[in-house]
C-alpha cells in the first residue's frame, strides 16, 4: 500500500475541491471496497478524502411520494429503514442478501454502487488486466469465467458488477443525484454503470471528483409488488451467480406494468427491457415468464466456465415472476424456504 | 504519513499514532495490543475481526483507523465484565462449546451481541419473510445473520445453539 | 493390557480449561506475543512458475524510511541444509512454483514492509512450466511409498478377470479438487535470536517438530532453539510440519539482528503452507449376484511438486473397507511446477473415501440393494489385505445405529421421487475409517508442585482440539485425583518433548506417556508424594500393533435438497454415528465430529482451489473466492458414537477423533445428492450447474 494524505471533509463542495483538485486523489466511504484495493495494490491513491462525516445520512421522503437515500446511508440502515421494507422490498432484500452484517454496518450507498468487480485476475496486480491497467489484456477472458458476463461483454472485458443494491435500483427506476466540479447531476441509474466496451477501465459515467451526494427512489403505487431473488455458490456471504430484481404490477391477471434486472449477468446491472416488453399486457402465465426470459438472454454469449448462467436466469426470473404472481403455492420469494 | 487519534477500547481512552494506512485491526492489535479482535483474512472475508464500532457490529480490517478517530470500540475482551464474569452470550459460548481452535471466537461473539441488538430493534435479514414484522429468531435467522463470521473448526451447530439460549 | 484405565473424570463433559480464556479472546496466538524491538517482515513472491530470478532491484525498497534490510538470494544468509527444498528459502535463484518466496523486506512497521515488498524490481528468465494434473501424462509414476509410509501399489487374485466374470461391474472415475487446509488463524511466527539462541513463537501442531526440523536447517543445536505455541487457530494439517515462513523469519531476525514476525497474509497461504492435491480416482468394482463384492480396483493419480514429493494415501482405504477376493490399488504422481502439497485433515482416507463410498453406492444400486444392506454383505471379517483382525470394528453398528436414528427404513430408493415445494429431496448414506494410531517420541513429566497439585508437563498441541481439557483429565485418572489438582503446561519445548498432533493421534500417544509417567510416579512416591516429587514416562510399545488391524469407523447419513429450478442445494441434515473407542471428553469430542463434519460438507459444496494453468496459480486465493462453508449452509447436523471398548488400541482405549469425521461426509451428500435428483455428481465440488440442464 502506498502512502497517502487522509483529509477529513466537512462540506460536499470542499470534498469535491478535495479529489476533483488531484487526479490521484478519491473519496472514502465505509472503506469496505477501496481499503480492499489499497491493501491489493489494485489502486494506488495519494490522498483520500473521508467523505462519511458529510451529512448525506438521512432517509428524507420526497415530494410526491419518492424517497431520497443520503450517499452515506449504511447499507444495514437503509435495509432497516420501515419505508425501504414497506414500499420497497426489493431493495431491502438486496440490501440484506449482500456481504455480512458487519460490512453492512460501514458499507455506504455511495460506496455500493462504486465498488469494482470482483473479478480474480482485477483484484491481482500480477495478472494482465485492462480494467485495471488499460491495454494490458484480459486475463479472464481465456481464464476462470464461473463469475463472469454472458450479457454485452467487450472483448476487452468480461466482468461483471457485484453490486446487489443496485440491481434493486435499476429495476427500480432509481435516479443518482451528484455533485461535481462542473455542477449537479441526476443520472438515471440505468445509465450511471456502464458496458466495457473499449474502455473497460470506466466503470460508470462519473467524472473525476464527482460526488454521489444521494439516491432518488420514484414513487411507486400501492398495487406494485417486488423481489429480489439472489443465486449463489453458497447459502450467504458469496457475491451472486445471477440474480433478479423484478417489480411487476397486476390487472386482472394481465401484466400492466414490469421492470426486471439482472444481477451477475453483466458489466452492469442489467436491466431486462426486453423481457418486460414481452411481459406488458401479457397474461400472467408460465408460458409468457419463459417467453420473457428467453426474449431478453438470447443474445446471451457465455464464456469457457459460464454457460450454466442461461438457464440459471431464465430458470430464476420465471421463478420470482411466478412468486410475484401467486401463479401456483410455488416456493417464497426469499431464501427462507431453504432448509 | 502519521496520525494521532483518540479510540476508547473497551472502556479505556487511548491515545495512538497510526500510519494513514493503519486499519483499525492492526491499530488494536499491534499498536495497541489489544489482539482480542483476530486477523483472518484482512480483506472483509472473514468475519474474525469484528468488534462493537460505536455499539454495532463491524469488520475492523477494512477500516481506516484515522477514519475512525473518537470512536468508540468494545471487543470480545471488553464485554466481560470487570470482575472476570463473562457476558451472557460467552457464557452461553462455553456452554455449548460454540468454538474449537478459538480464532474465529473473539468475532464470534461480538457479532453475536450486535445481531441480538438488531433483532430486537426488528431489523430483518435476507431470510426474513414478513419484512414489517417483529423478528422472530428462528435457528434459520441466527444462521443467516451470523454467516459473516466464518469458523473453520465447524463449531457453526453450536454457535447457532449457544446464541438461542443467550437470546432467551 | 486388556484391562483399560478406569474412567472416572474420562468420559465426563468438562468444558474447556482454556474456553474463558478463548471466549474473552485473551489466549495469545503466535503473532500477538508481545516481543521488544519487533520488526516485520514481508516476502516477494515469484510471479513466474518456472525460470530463474536474473536480477533484483531493491533501491527503491531500500529508499523507504523504516525499511531494514531486503533479503535476496544474493545476500541471504546461508542455510546449514538445503536437504528440504521447501525449507530452503533464498539460497538459490530457481524459481519452481509461482508465488514462490524469492525475497523479504524487513522493517520498522508492517505497513512499510508490505509497501516496500511491492516496490521491489524482479527480473526473471522464464521457462515453460507444467501445472497440468492428467491421467494421461506419458509421465507419471509411482512414488517409492505413499504417506506416511503405506506401499504405493497393493495386488490380490486376479483383478482383470474376477471383473470380466463379475455380473456386476462398475467402471468410473472419481475427482476431488485441489483444496486449502485454511486454519482461520494464518501462519504466524516470530523469530528472536538471543546470541546463539533462537526463540520461536510459532503457530505449530507441534513445537518439538518445529524444533527439530529447522533446528538442522539453521545449523544450530536444537537445545539452542525454543518454540513455543500454547494456542493454535486450527491446523488441518497446515501447521503439522513447517513451512517457508518459518525458516524465513528465522533467517531475517539472525540478517538484521532484531526480532522478526512474519505472519503469512490468506493470499500467500494458497501458495506457500501446503494443500491438498486434487485426485483422479479411477474405481472398478466387480459383484456377483447377491451383491458380494469380487473385485475391488482403485487406480489413483494425484500431483506433487517437482521440487518435494508428498504422496497422498488416497486408495489406502480401499484396502481395508471391504471384503473381496481381488484387489488392488495404485497411486501415481505427476511432478508439477506447483507448490508443495501436504496433510490436510485425513489424507488419504478423506479424498479416498469419497471415491470409494459414492462407487459403493452405485455397485449397491446396481445390484438392486439398500446401500447399508450392500455394505453389511461386503463386510470383511478379518483386514482384507493383511489377514489382521481388527482390533475392534463396529461400521455395522455405526450404520445400523445412525439408520434407526435418521429415519432410514421408510426410504424409497427410487431417486427422483421426492419433491417438496419445489425442492427434490433426498438421502443418501456413507461409511468413514480412519486408522487408529500412536505416534512415537512423547514424554511427560509429573511433579508435586508447592500448592500440592501435580503439574503435568509435554509440549502437546491444542488446535482445538481440547487438549488443554482432555490431557489434565486422563493424567487425573491415572494419579487417581481430581481434575482440580491437576495443572497442565503444553506448547513449549522447555517442556518434554511431544509427537505432532496429525494423524488423529495426539491423545493416543500423550495419553500413553502421561500413563506412563504416573505409574512411574505413584510407583516411586506413592499416595502421598512431597513438594518436588518428580517422575516421567514415555509412550510404551504396544505389543498388539502387528497382530490387529486398528482403525475407527462411522456411518454418515445426509439428506439434501437441491432446487428443482435453480439446482441450488443445501444439506438440511446430516448425522454421523462413529465408533472410535473410548471417548475422553464427549463435549470436545462432538466439536471434533462435528467440526470433521461440517468441513465435509463444505468440501462437498464449496471448496475447490481454482488453478490457472497459463499461469500456475490459484486464482481464487481468498476467502471470498474460496468458498469454505458459512453458517448459513449447515442446518441440522449430529454426532453421535457408540460405546466401544477396544482393549488392544492403547492403554486408555481411544482411537482418535480429529480426522474421521471428514472422511465420507462429501459421499454421503453426493450420494443423496443423486437420490434427490437422477444426478450422479462424480467430481467435487457439487454446484448447481452440475443440476442445470
Ligand atoms: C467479503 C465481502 C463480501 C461482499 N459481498 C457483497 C455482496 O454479496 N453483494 C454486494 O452488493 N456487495 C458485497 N460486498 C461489497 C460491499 O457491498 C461494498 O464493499 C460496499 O458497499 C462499498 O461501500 P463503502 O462505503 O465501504 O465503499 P468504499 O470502499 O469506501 O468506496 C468504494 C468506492 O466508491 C467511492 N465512493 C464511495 N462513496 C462515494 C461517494 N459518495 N461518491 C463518489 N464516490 C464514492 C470510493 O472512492 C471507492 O472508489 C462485499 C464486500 C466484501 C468485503
Ligand atoms: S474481465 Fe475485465 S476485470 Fe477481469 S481481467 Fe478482464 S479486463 Fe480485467
Ligand atoms: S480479518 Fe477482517 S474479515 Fe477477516
Ligand atoms: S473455532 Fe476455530 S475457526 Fe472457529
Amino acid at each position: 500500500m502506498n502512502p497517502f494524505e487522509y483529509r477529513r471533509a466537512t462540506d460536499v463542495a470542499e470534498a469535491v475541491a478535495a479529489v476533483a483538485e488531484r487526479p490521484d486523489a478519491v473519496f472514502l466511504g465505509g472503506g469496505t471496497n477501496l481499503v480492499d484495493h489499497l491493501k491489493l495494490g489494485v489502486t494506488r491513491p495519494g490522498r483520500l478524502v473521508d467523505i462519511t462525516r458529510l451529512p448525506l445520512d438521512r432517509v428524507e421522503p420526497l415530494p410526491g411520494g419518492g424517497v431520497r437515500v443520503g450517499a452515506n446511508v449504511r447499507n444495514s440502515d437503509l435495509a432497516a429503514e420501515p419505508v425501504i421494507r414497506s414500499r420497497y422490498p426489493v431493495l431491502a432484500q438486496a440490501l440484506l442478501s449482500g456481504a455480512s452484517g458487519q460490512l453492512r454496518n460501514l458499507a455506504t450507498t455511495g460506496g455500493n454502487l462504486l465498488q469494482r468487480t470482483r473479478c480474480v485476475y482485477f483484484q491481482d496486480i500480477t495478472t494482465p488486466c485492462n480494467k485495471r491497467m488499460p491495454g494490458s489484456g484480459c486475463a479472464a477472458l481465456d481464464g476462470y469465467t464461473r463469475h463472469h458476463a454472458v450479457l454485452g461483454a467487450s472483448p476487452q472485458c468480461v466482468a461483471v458488477h457485484p453490486s446487489d443494491m443496485a440491481v434493486a435500483l435499476a429495476a427500480l427506476d432509481a435516479v443518482v443525484r451528484t455533485h461535481g466540479p462542473a455542477g449537479q447531476r441526476a443520472i438515471p441509474l440505468v445509465e450511471f454503470h456502464r458496458l466495457p466496451g473499449a474502455q473497460p477501465e470506466r466503470d460508470t459515467v462519473l467524472d473525476h471528483g464527482e460526488l454521489i451526494t444521494a439516491v432518488d427512489l420514484p414513487a411507486v403505487p400501492a398495487t406494485r409488488r417486488s423481489a429480489y431473488r439472489k443465486v449463489r455458490d453458497r447459502a450467504s456471504y458469496a457475491f451472486a451467480l445471477v440474480s433478479v430484481a423484478a417489480e411487476v404490477e397486476l390487472r386482472d391477471g394481465e401484466i400492466s406494468q414490469a421492470r426486471i434486472a439482472f444481477g451477475g449477468l453483466a458489466h452492469k446491472p442489467w436491466r431486462a427491457q426486453r423481457a418486460e416488453q414481452v411481459l406488458r399486457g401479457a397474461p400472467a402465465t408460465a408460458a409468457t415468464f419463459q417467453r420473457a426470459a428467453e426474449a431478453e438472454l438470447v443474445g446471451a454469449q457465455p464464456l469457457a466456465d459460464n454457460a450454466f448462467k442461461v438457464p440459471l436466469a431464465r430458470n430464476t426470473l420465471v421463478s420470482v415472476l411466478t412468486e410475484l404472481t401467486e401463479l401456483t403455492g410455488a416456493t417464497e420469494p426469499t431464501q427462507e424456504d431453504t432448509p | 504519513m502519521d496520525a494521532d487519534i483518540t479510540l476508547t477500547v473497551d472502556g479505556q481512552v487511548r491515545q495512538v499514532r497510526v500510519d494513514t494506512r493503519t486499519t483499525l485491526l492492526d491499530a488494536l492489535r499491534d499498536r495497541m495490543g489489544v489482539t482480542a479482535p483476530k486477523k483472518g483474512c484482512d480483506h472483509g472475508q472473514c468475519g474474525s475481526c469484528t468488534v462493537l464500532l460505536n455499539g454495532r457490529r463491524a469488520t475492523t480490517c477494512l477500516a481506516l483507523a484515522v477514519a475512525h478517530d473518537g470512536a468508540e470500540i468494545t471487543t470480545a475482551e471488553g464485554l466481560a465484565d470487570g470482575d472476570g464474569a463473562p457476558h451472557p452470550v460467552q457464557r452461553a459460548f462455553l456452554d455449548h462449546d460454540a468454538f474449537q481452535c478459538g480464532y474465529c471466537t473473539p468475532g464470534q461473539i461480538c457479532s453475536a451481541v450486535g445481531m441480538l441488538d438488531e433483532a430486537r430493534a426488528g431489523h430483518p435479514s435476507a431470510v426474513t419473510t414478513d419484512l414489517v414484522g417483529p423478528v422472530e429468531l428462528t435457528d434459520a435467522e441466527i444462521r443467516e445473520r451470523m454467516s459473516g463470521n466464518l469458523c473453520r473448526c465447524g463449531a457453526y451447530v453450536n454457535i447457532v445453539a449457544a446464541i438461542q439460549e443467550a437470546a432467551r | 493390557m486388556t484391562g483399560l484405565l478406569p474412567a472416572r473424570v474420562i468420559g465426563q463433559p468438562l468444558e474447556r480449561a482454556d474456553g474463558m480464556a478463548k471466549v474473552t479472546g485473551t489466549a495469545t496466538y503466535a503473532a500477538e506475543h508481545p516481543v521488544p524491538g519487533l520488526t516485520h517482515l514481508h516476502p516477494v513472491q515469484a510471479t513466474i512458475a518456472r525460470g530463474r530470478v536474473s536480477a533484483v532491484d531493491t533501491a527503491q525498497a531500500e529508499a523507504l524510511d523504516g525499511v531494514i534490510a531486503v533479503l535476496t538470494p544474493a545476500n541471504a544468509p546461508r542455510l546449514a541444509s538445503t536437504e528440504d527444498p521447501e525449507l530452503a528459502v533464498l539460497q538459490s535463484d530457481e524459481v519452481a512454483f509461482r508465488g514462490q518466496v524469492i525475497g523479504a523486506v524487513v522493517a520498522t512497521t508492517p505497513e512499510i514492509a508490505r509497501h516496500a515488498a511491492g516496490l521491489v524490481q524482479v527480473s526473471y528468465v522464464e521457462q515453460p512450466h507444467d501445472v497440468a494434473l492428467r491421467p494421461d501424462r506419458a509421465d507419471l509414476y509411482a512414488p517409492d511409498k505413499v504417506n506416511p509410509a503405506f506401499p504405493t501399489d497393493t495386488e490380490q487374485g486376479d483383478v482383470p478377470s474376477a471383473l470380466a466374470d463379475a455380473a456386476v461391474r462398475l467402471d468410473q472415475t472419481y475427482t476431488t479438487a485441489w483444496y486449502h487446509n485454511n486454519p482461520m488463524e494464518p501462519h504466524a511466527t516470530i523469530a528472536s535470536w538471543d546470541g546463539g539462541d533462537l526463540t520461536l513463537h510459532d503457530s505449530t501442531q507441534g513445537v518439538t517438530a518445529v524444533r527439530d526440523t529447522v533446528a538442522p536447517v539453521l545449523g544450530v543445536a536444537p537445545e539452542r532453539v525454543r518454540v513455543i505455541c500454547p494456542h493454535v487457530g486450527g491446523g488441518f494439517g497446515s501447521k503439522g510440519q513447517p513451512h517457508v515462513h518459518l525458516v524465513l523469519a528465522a533467517l531475517a531476525a539472525k540478517a538484521v539482528g532484531r526480532p522478526v514476525r512474519l505472519v503469512v497474509t490468506r493470499q500467500q497461504m494458497f501458495a506457500l503452507v501446503g494443500y491438498r492435491t486434487p485426485t483422479i480416482q479411477r474405481i472398478r468394482m466387480g459383484a456377483d449376484r447377491t451383491g458380494r463384492l469380487t473385485a475391488i480396483s482403485v487406480d489413483v493419480v494425484e500431483q506433487t511438486s517437482r521440487i518435494k514429493e508428498f504422496a497422498e494415501q488416497t486408495a489406502v482405504p480401499a484396502r481395508m473397507m471391504y471384503a473381496a477376493p481381488h484387489r488392488r490399488t495404485t497411486h501415481r504422481l505427476a511432478a508439477l511446477d506447483v507448490p508443495v502439497p501436504s496433510w490436510m485433515r485425513a489424507p488419504g482416507e478423506c479424498p479416498g473415501m469419497f471415491g470409494l463410498e459414492t462407487a459403493v453406492d452405485e455397485m449397491a444400486a446396481a445390484c438392486g440393494l439398500d446401500p447399508i444392506e450392500f455394505r453389511v454383505r461386503n463386510e470383511p471379517e478379518r483386514d482384507p489385505e493383511t489377514g489382521r483382525p481388527f482390533s475392534s470394528r463396529n461400521l455395522v453398528a455405526c450404520l445400523r445405529e445412525g439408520a434407526r436414528r435418521f429415519g432410514w427404513a421408510h426410504r424409497d430408493p427410487t431417486p427422483r421421487a421426492r419433491r417438496e415445494a419445489g425442492w427434490l429431496v433426498g438421502t443418501g448414506v456413507a461409511a468413514s475409517t480412519y486408522p487408529a494410531g500412536r505416534i512415537a517420541g512423547s514424554s511427560v513429566t509429573i511433579r508435586f508442585g508447592p500448592d500440592r497439585r501435580y503439574q503435568v508437563e509435554t509440549a502437546a498441541a491444542d488446535l482445538g482440539t481440547g487438549t488443554w481439557t482432555a490431557l489434565r483429565q486422563i493424567a487425573a485418572d491415572a494419579l487417581g485425583v481430581d481434575y482440580a489438582e491437576v495443572d497442565l503446561r503444553i506448547g513449549d519445548t522447555a517442556l518434554p518433548p511431544a509427537s505432532v498432533a496429525g494423524g488423529s493421534t495426539g491423545i493416543a500417544s500423550w495419553g500413553s506417556a502421561v500413563l506412563d509417567a504416573a505409574e512411574a510416579f505413584r510407583d516411586k512416591f506413592g499416595a502421598n508424594p512431597s513438594e518436588g516429587d518428580e517422575a516421567s514416562g514415555g509412550m510404551p510399545d504396544n505389543p498388539h500393533t502387528e497382530r490387529y488391524a486398528m482403525h475407527a469407523f462411522g456411518a454418515q447419513f445426509a439428506e439434501v435438497r437441491v432446487r428443482e429450478d435453480t439446482g441450488e442445494i443445501r444439506v438440511s441434515r446430516l448425522l454421523g454415528v462413529f465408533a472410535a473407542g473410548r471417548i475422553v471428553n464427549p463435549r470436545t469430542a462432538r466439536s471434533q465430529f462435528i467440526g470433521g463434519m461440517t468441513m465435509g460438507l463444505s468440501m462437498a459444496l464449496h471448496e475447490q482451489s481454482v488453478l490457472d494453468q497459463r499461469f500456475g496459480h490459484i486464482v481464487n486465493h481468498d476467502l471470498a473466492e474460496y468458498h469454505i462453508a458459512a453458517n448459513a449452509d449447515v442446518a441440522e447436523l449430529e454426532a453421535h458414537w457408540i460405546d466401544e471398548h477396544d482393549p488392544y488400541v492403547n492403554p486408555l482405549g481411544t482411537k482418535g477423533i480429529g480426522e474421521i469425521g471428514i472422511v465420507g461426509t462429501a459421499a454421503a451428500i453426493s450420494n443423496a445428492a443423486h437420490h434427490a435428483t437422477g444426478v450422479r455428481v462424480r467430481d467435487l465440488p457439487i454446484t448447481l450447474d452440475k443440476f442445470l440442464s
